[in-house]
């Protein structure tokens, strides 16, 4: 088994044993729910990098996947019993619901040039905001509503683990994903889409698996999220988390599935400290402002990313002798 | 036998403007047929037709009798069609090695497998450094294909058309914008696949002498139409052609 692992799957698995261990010493309620957001939306940002960063198709509206899984959870809880057995049942409505709308998203569209895809998402995504408005009696409205937890993650350290571990297996899971024969012609369809026709793939096979693969590891996120806050509202519709995963994505480095991660740990952690640094300053509680510089910023000296940029350090010498298959499509 | 490929009064408008008019033709198998005329006279449009990345406007495309006017590029590409192209059309930020190895992935059929590791297929990397090593290209496996030269670039597009294995090639100008030293090299490959004699090939291309020596059959196209099939010879002492196209040209090239 060892024998078939690289280097890098060894110190990603090290990572995420480490990350089990924090608890015992970061013990802070609030830093704690920090820590089980940047999971969450890493999950959510991955899964956005499988479509932007790895195929190439641009969404402006992958939050309603998020807000899907987020309200038949919440649905479900409030509606029947808060129990584990519920739990499973929501997530299965919630990734069911969200692959038959990307399903449906993506060969409506993705058969187009990439813009609509992205209009018809963003669109979508504003559909079902306004239906969580609307239909108050299911969703509660704009005042949203509480819930109960199965018992088993009342303890926030259980949720933790949960988010944690489900971080870890995406991650894995994704990883195969886009090294897999499949995910070679994804990467090959953004770079030259005529291309990969002419050489003999159906290009909408792929971009409709992308796009729901993509949209339901989104509604998990949705799922977890949710199970955090144990309170929905419409807010999980809007289109600000939406650029959240934009921003984790560009900053940490389109194409690969760190990134995200370590996009979303940056941003979640500078969302923090800047709203607490607001009264220094009154600048820092409109952190939307320095938001949107850095990422002015980001795309004009880094549009690799973070994790890109390292990446094309290390790979400046593409000459370099070749002695075995290690650089192989990296 | 007969003809592998062929066309039924094929054209295609683009607004106002009839690119391809009209044109009738058979190739037939395992022959090498050459494709030539003055720019302009819609010789890639026809292999866009042929390839099916354009659609025609009127007339029909046989392959091996069966009506394939309908068909995608991937399905004909699939059934046996698979073509290079004039502009250097590969996947530039993947290495050269990662651009024919997914060529190699197609032909071996290898299209929705998500839960392998690729590197779980190794004689796809193996066929695709072989084919590298043919076009001359094996010491740039690992570089990323946009750092090639303009050349590089051709005998990579070149390599993954081998790929696909396929029993028709479209060659599309192989050597056009290649600096001279490069030229020998490609046309030895194409040489090369004639000599196996296994397959039909296509070629469009402007070095005359190139074509006089290889091709079976010429195809002179001209203002979108056909105007002459036949022999090199035959072609090359048309009345219509030299008038049409060759002009004063070709004896110059040969004295």
């Amino acid at each position: 088994m060892l024998r078939h692992m690289n280097k890098g799957t060894v110190i990603y698995l090290l990572m995420f044993l480490l990350l089990t261990l924090l608890p015992l010493v970061v013990t802070g309620r609030s830093m704690q729910f920090i820590l089980i957001q940047i999971f969450v939306f890493g999950i959510f940002a991955m899964s956005y990098d499988l479509l932007l960063g790895y195929t190439g198709i641009i969404s402006f509206g992958h939050v309603m996947f998020f807000g899907i899984g987020a309200y038949s959870t919440a649905i479900m809880f409030d509606r029947f019993e808060p129990t584990v057995g519920y739990l499973v049942l929501a997530v299965i409505v919630g990734v069911v619901l969200a692959g038959i709308v990307s399903f449906i998203a993506g060969i409506l569209t993705l058969r187009l040039k990439s813009h609509y895809y992205a209009m018809l998402t963003l669109a979508l995504a504003g559909l079902f905001l306004v239906a969580a408005e609307k239909w108050t009696s299911f969703t509660g409205g704009n005042d949203g509503f509480t819930f109960g937890l199965p018992d088993i993650l009342r303890d926030s350290n259980m949720i933790y683990l949960l988010c944690l571990i489900s971080l870890a297996l995406l991650f894995f899971g994704l990883r195969r994903l886009t090294a897999s024969p499949f995910g070679k012609v994804l990467m090959a369809i953004r770079e030259n889409e005529q291309r990969v026709e002419s050489l003999g793939y159906h290009v909408l096979h792929y971009k409709v698996v992308a796009s729901v693969v993509s949209g339901v590891v989104a509604a998990y996120a949705g799922v977890l999220y949710i199970i955090s806050l144990r309170f929905v509202d419409t807010s999980v519709f809007a289109t600000d988390f939406t650029i959240d995963v934009l921003l984790m994505t560009i900053i940490g480095g389109v194409g690969t599935l760190i990134g995200p991660l370590i996009g979303a740990g940056l941003v979640e952690f500078a969302h923090h400290w800047l709203s607490g640094l607001a009264d220094v300053h009154w600048i820092f509680e409109r952190w939307i402002i320095l938001y949107g510089t850095v990422y002015i910023l980001v795309v004009i000296f880094f549009p690799l990313g973070i994790v890109g940029t390292i990446r094309a350090k290390l790979t400046r010498h593409p000459l370099r002798k070749r002695n075995d298959l290690k650089g192989v499509g990296s | 036998m007969g003809p592998i490929l062929e066309t039924q009064s094929l054209g295609i408008k683009f607004g106002g403007h009839q690119a391809v008019h009209d044109v009738s033709l058979k190739i037939e198998e395992k022959k090498f047929t050459s494709i030539i005329g003055p720019n302009g006279a819609g010789k890639t449009t026809l292999f866009n037709l042929l390839s099916g990345q354009l659609a025609p406007t009127n007339g029909s495309i046989y392959f091996r009798g069966n009506d394939i006017t309908k068909l995608s590029p991937p399905v004909r590409t699939r059934l046996g069609i698979g073509r290079s192209f004039q502009l250097t059309n590969v996947f530039p930020n993947l290495t050269v090695l990662e651009n024919v190895r997914l060529a190699v992935q197609s032909q071996a059929n290898v299209r929705y497998q998500m839960v392998a590791h690729f590197l779980h297929y190794k004689k796809f990397i193996q066929k695709a450094e072989a084919l590298l090593d043919k076009v001359l290209l094996l010491d740039k496996a690992d570089a990323k294909a946009f750092n090639l030269a303009h050349g590089e670039k051709r005998k990579l597009e070149m390599a993954m058309l081998l790929a696909l294995d396929t029993d028709v090639l479209l060659l599309d100008e192989p050597t056009a914008g290649m600096s001279l030293e490069e030229v020998p090299a490609i046309i030895d490959v194409i040489r090369q696949i004639k000599e196996e004699g296994d397959r039909t090939i296509i070629l469009i291309e402007h070095k005359m002498d190139l074509i006089m020596d290889l091709s079976d059959d010429v195809l002179v196209l001209f203002h979108g139409e056909l105007i002459a099939q036949g022999t090199p010879e035959a072609v090359a002492a048309n009345e219509t052609v030299q008038s049409a196209y060759l002009g004063g040209m070709y004896d110059e090239q040969l004295t």
